[in-house]
């Protein structure tokens, strides 16, 4: 079996592995606690945090461990909503993650008012309908670095200048974005970055919510102080420790490993649109991150050639993980003005850090194969 | 939690534990801080008729460092004289056992007992001074 | 005998060998996400949740379906309590717990009364334990919800759950415990104690950290306000990325528990005895916090009279225990749980909980019995204090010099 669906998780890199094999063989202790188990297990805790206070360029103390992305992105929107006495307005894209978009639904339950910005045919944000929308009382605007379904970059950088010049916070949700495009090494272009360990080599069950300078966020969870009170909870060590190693692989490797990641996906668009007539890629135009291609053959339903390719032995997503299977259409290519066939017949495919080019040139095979086959037989059109 | 070697190393070893008869007219008996505060230092010392401190001994309930410093002043001040005793201040005791600032308390509480310690002394040879007279 | 010995297992527990051998393959070999439903990478994944769910629900006596994921014990407490209060805000705004709670709960309970709640803070008596009576006083027709832990942290005491649950039932207000320390230690049947959501954590029962569950009855349904949204996993209680290896730990933890509670109750139980009994042989003036009846196998909480807590802590370093709730170990502020007991501040100051469980030897029970009372009585030859007691002074007639 072939997996190419790192947008919906990844396998652990074995260097991370390895550095959280000893946390969970030995007895690692409470990082709260003042003995020595503790003191070595705070030891390890600053460690990681520093890994990644460094990767993203900004003090140790602005790194907050969470139980992943989706907390890291809920305890952003909520936490910057609670630091106000009275409700205001929040800015966010029609193409989010869900956790962004359904913790701004209950934003919207709790008194606030929110605008969801349109995006363009290849799903951008842009910078005029940001500027038309913003109120007096806008507290918060939140774009992905990176879209989950299509790859597509929000041009993150000028909106991120821009909400700095009017006082106005920015949050990205950068999961997608971390170690797909290199990281400049600049200032962080949000006042707030969530990012997920499971997509980038790291283990499940943990992320961390990145501050460029000290924000007194509300909590969401409450109740032992751990985290500068940010986040109450004993900290998932060996998984911090995981998440910790994966950005310092990332900070040595990231650029090489990118590139290969390019030229795989390159290659494999190019085989696809010359293999298969009528193939669609989603935002192909657009500036993407470069393991992502999501694409479509009009007539042929998604679902039906990711059960294909999955007895052939290829597993691809026909939609995002936390989304797929509930037999809804993508909303993120419903706001691109997508029409609901083509739209039907979206698959993902998304490339990690152990895909190699042998497997992919399978694939490749496969696809083209199987595309012919379903057009070739009864009923394989008309969805 | 960190100590200091030198903290370490008087916790472990403590010098001039014990008590003395604290009757004794050569005797003075310092007893300083409180439980509910978490340290209680009794610090005696011996003055003998040249004016010399020729013996001391402490007993402390409290944490590493306030062990350390009553044992540090019990070696400083044997040999001394009162005054010399008197001239050691908590800033001394502080810096030698490198006390971390949440434990300078405990150095301060050290001086206090050598204050308590002399006063009672002297307490005594005046009220013993006036006894001797009437014999 | 390795040194140092570690006996601080209400803190933390090291994860059982067989629970990480099933949950390494879950790392790199399988490592779907279990919302992927188009691959076998997916199915696998959740079927491995689902196992894990069911392992759970055995623990303690539930449905499959009413288990919930959550990231550790306390977001399981924080769903609890935020969600009830919120989503039931409309029928009342009261709340009722006590006040030997993990701070999870209590600060859980302070940030409600900034929402417009109510909370009462139960005291406990001198054991430890919540009078049920004190409780069914409590109620009022505004009261949603009670929180009472099912063991302590600390002091390792047992609260009367079936009769707190009898009283709830009756009363129709929602039952939630916190059993961090409880589940995999006691019996624990949510039918039996009329349970209505409980708190479990992974890294207290030789689980990994970073994963915990809520059960969540469902016959009658309990309903809650979510914390965190995005996906709906968990039937919208919960959302976020099931990490399968962590889940898949939990199970395998909780299905040696079911397994070996009875007889590693015994085993600690006894250790637990053999320590106690070691201790109060040749040491006076000691005393057990909280009763002793109805107690964790693995706690013992002691005060040292007239020794400070800080200096016996030192004076037993090769010994990891805790002088407090390790959450609130690194301040020096005296124990609010042993204050709650009536335990004065000195007493308190000198408490130690040894925290014993599934690795703790005889020979380590021994080393640790002979070091701390080596070290009692060394700090005692040292102690003004253990001096005047020994001459009949009362100490409480002593006017001390404040400083």
């Amino acid at each position: 079996m072939i997996y190419l669906d790192h947008n919906a998780t990844t396998a652990v890199r074995p260097s991370v592995l390895a550095a959280m094999l000893p946390l969970l063989e030995e007895q690692s202790g409470n990082p709260a606690s003042v003995h020595g188990f503790g003191r070595t297990a705070r030891q390890r805790l600053d460690h990681a945090r520093r890994s990644l206070g460094t990767f993203f360029g900004v003090h140790d103390s602005l790194v907050s461990f969470t139980s992943g992305a989706t907390e890291a992105n809920n305890l952003a929107v909520f936490g910057i909503a609670g630091m106000r006495d009275r409700p205001g307005h929040a800015i966010t894209s029609a193409v989010e993650h869900p956790s962004v978009l359904e913790a701004f639904g209950r934003l919207q339950q709790l008194g606030h008012e929110v605008t969801l910005l349109a995006v363009d045919g290849s799903g951008r944000v842009d910078l005029e309908t940001l500027a038309r929308q913003v109120r007096p009382d806008t507290f918060l605007v939140s774009i992905m670095q990176a879209n989950n379904e299509t790859g597509v970059l929000q041009p993150v950088t000028e909106i991120g200048h821009w909400c700095r010049e009017r006082g106005i916070l920015f949050h990205m949700d950068a999961v997608q974005g971390v170690g797909r495009i290199p990281w400049t090494g600049e200032r962080l272009p949000a006042d707030l970055v969530s990012v997920s360990a499971h997509k980038l080599g790291g283990p499940q069950g943990v992320g961390a919510l990145i501050m460029e300078r000290s924000l007194s966020l509300q909590p969401m969870l409450f109740g032992g102080g751990q985290e500068r009170g940010r986040r109450a909870g004993t900290q998932n060590l060996p998984g911090i420790v995981g998440m910790g190693a994966a950005m310092q692989w990332l900070a040595e490797h990231e650029r090489e490993e990118i590139a290969a990641m390019a030229r795989l996906r390159d290659r494999m668009e190019e085989e696809l649109l010359a293999g298969v007539p009528g193939l669609v890629i989603f935002a192909r135009e657009a500036v993407r991150i470069p393991n992502t291609s999501l694409v479509g053959v009009e007539g042929i339903h998604g679902e039906t050639l990711v059960m294909n390719l999955d007895l052939a032995g290829f597993a691809i997503s026909s939609g995002a993980a936390c989304a797929s299977g509930k037999g809804e259409g993508s909303h993120v290519l419903a706001a691109m003005g997508v029409t609901e066939a083509l739209a039907l017949s979206a698959v993902r495919i998304s490339i990690g850090w152990n895909t190699r080019m042998l497997e992919l040139e399978r694939f490749i095979q496969q696809f083209i194969h199987i595309v012919a086959r379903l057009r070739g037989g009864t009923g394989a059109r008309g969805s | 939690m960190a100590y200091n070697d030198k903290v370490l190393e008087h916790y472990e070893k403590p010098r001039n534990v014990g008590s003395m008869d604290k009757n004794d007219l050569q005797v003075g008996t310092g007893m300083v801080g409180a439980p509910a505060c978490g340290d209680v230092m009794k610090l005696q010392i011996r003055v003998n008729e040249n004016g010399i401190i020729d013996d001391a001994k402490f007993k402390t309930f409290g944490c590493g460092s306030a062990i350390a410093s009553s044992s540090l002043v019990t070696e400083w001040i044997k040999g001394k004289t009162i005054d010399q005793a008197l001239s050691i201040k908590n800033k001394d005791i502080a810096e030698e056992l490198a006390l971390p600032p949440v434990k300078i308390h405990c150095s301060v509480l050290a001086e206090d007992a050598i204050r308590s310690a002399v006063e009672d002394y002297r307490k005594k040879q005046q009220k013993g001074g006036v006894d001797a007279n009437r014999v | 005998m390795k040194l140092p010995i570690y006996m601080d297992y209400q803190a933390t527990t090291p994860v059982d060998p067989r629970v990480l051998e099933v949950m390494v393959p879950w790392f790199t070999e399988k490592f779907g996400n279990p919302a992927s439903r188009s691959h076998p990478f997916g199915w696998e994944a959740e079927q491995a949740v689902e196992r894990a769910r069911a392992e759970i629900a055995t623990l303690i006596g539930a449905d499959p379906r009413e288990i919930v994921f959550t990231s550790g014990a306390t977001e399981s407490n924080n769903i609890a309590i935020l969600g009830i209060a919120r989503f039931h805000k409309s029928r009342g705004n009261h709340i009722i717990t006590t006040v030997i709670e993990h701070k999870a709960v209590l600060d859980t309970c302070r940030h409600l009364e900034s929402e417009g709640f109510e909370v009462t803070y139960l005291p406990v008596g001198t054991d430890g334990r919540l009078d049920p009576k004190r409780l069914a006083d409590a109620i009022n027709e505004r009261t949603i919800l009670v929180s009472v832990m099912a063991a302590n942290n600390e002091i390792g005491v047992i609260q009367p759950l079936e009769e707190i649950g009898a009283i709830c039932r009756k009363r129709q207000v929602h039952f939630h415990t916190d059993a961090a320390q409880g589940v995999g230690k006691m019996p624990l049947d949510v039918q039996a104690l009329n349970l209505d959501l409980v708190s479990i954590s992974g890294h207290k029962i030789y689980g990994p950290k970073g994963i915990g569950a809520l059960y969540v009855r469902r016959r009658p349904r309990v309903r809650l306000q979510a914390v965190m949204f995005g996906g709906g996993h968990e039937r919208g209680m919960r959302s976020g990325t099931l990490p399968t290896p962590l889940i898949v730990g939990l199970g395998a933890a909780c299905a040696i528990c079911s397994r070996e509670m009875a007889a590693e109750t015994a085993r600690i139980t006894a250790l637990r005895q053999r320590m106690q009994e070691g201790i109060m042989k040749q040491l006076t003036h000691v005393a057990i916090n909280g009763s002793t009846e109805y107690r964790l196998a693995g706690n013992l909480n002691i005060s040292f009279a007239y020794v400070e807590g800080e200096s016996l802590m030192m004076a037993i370093k090769d010994i990891a225990v805790s002088s407090g709730s390790a959450c609130t170990s690194a301040s020096l502020e005296p124990s609010y749980v042993l204050r709650a007991l009536g335990v004065n501040e000195e007493l308190a100051h000198t408490s130690i909980r040894f925290g014993l469980g599934r690795f703790t030897t005889e020979e380590e029970v021994d080393y640790a019995v002979r070091t701390v009372v080596d070290a009692v009585n060394r700090l005692r030859e040292m102690s003004p204090l253990w001096e005047m007691v020994q001459e009949g002074i009362d100490l409480d007639s002593v006017r001390w010099a404040q400083h």
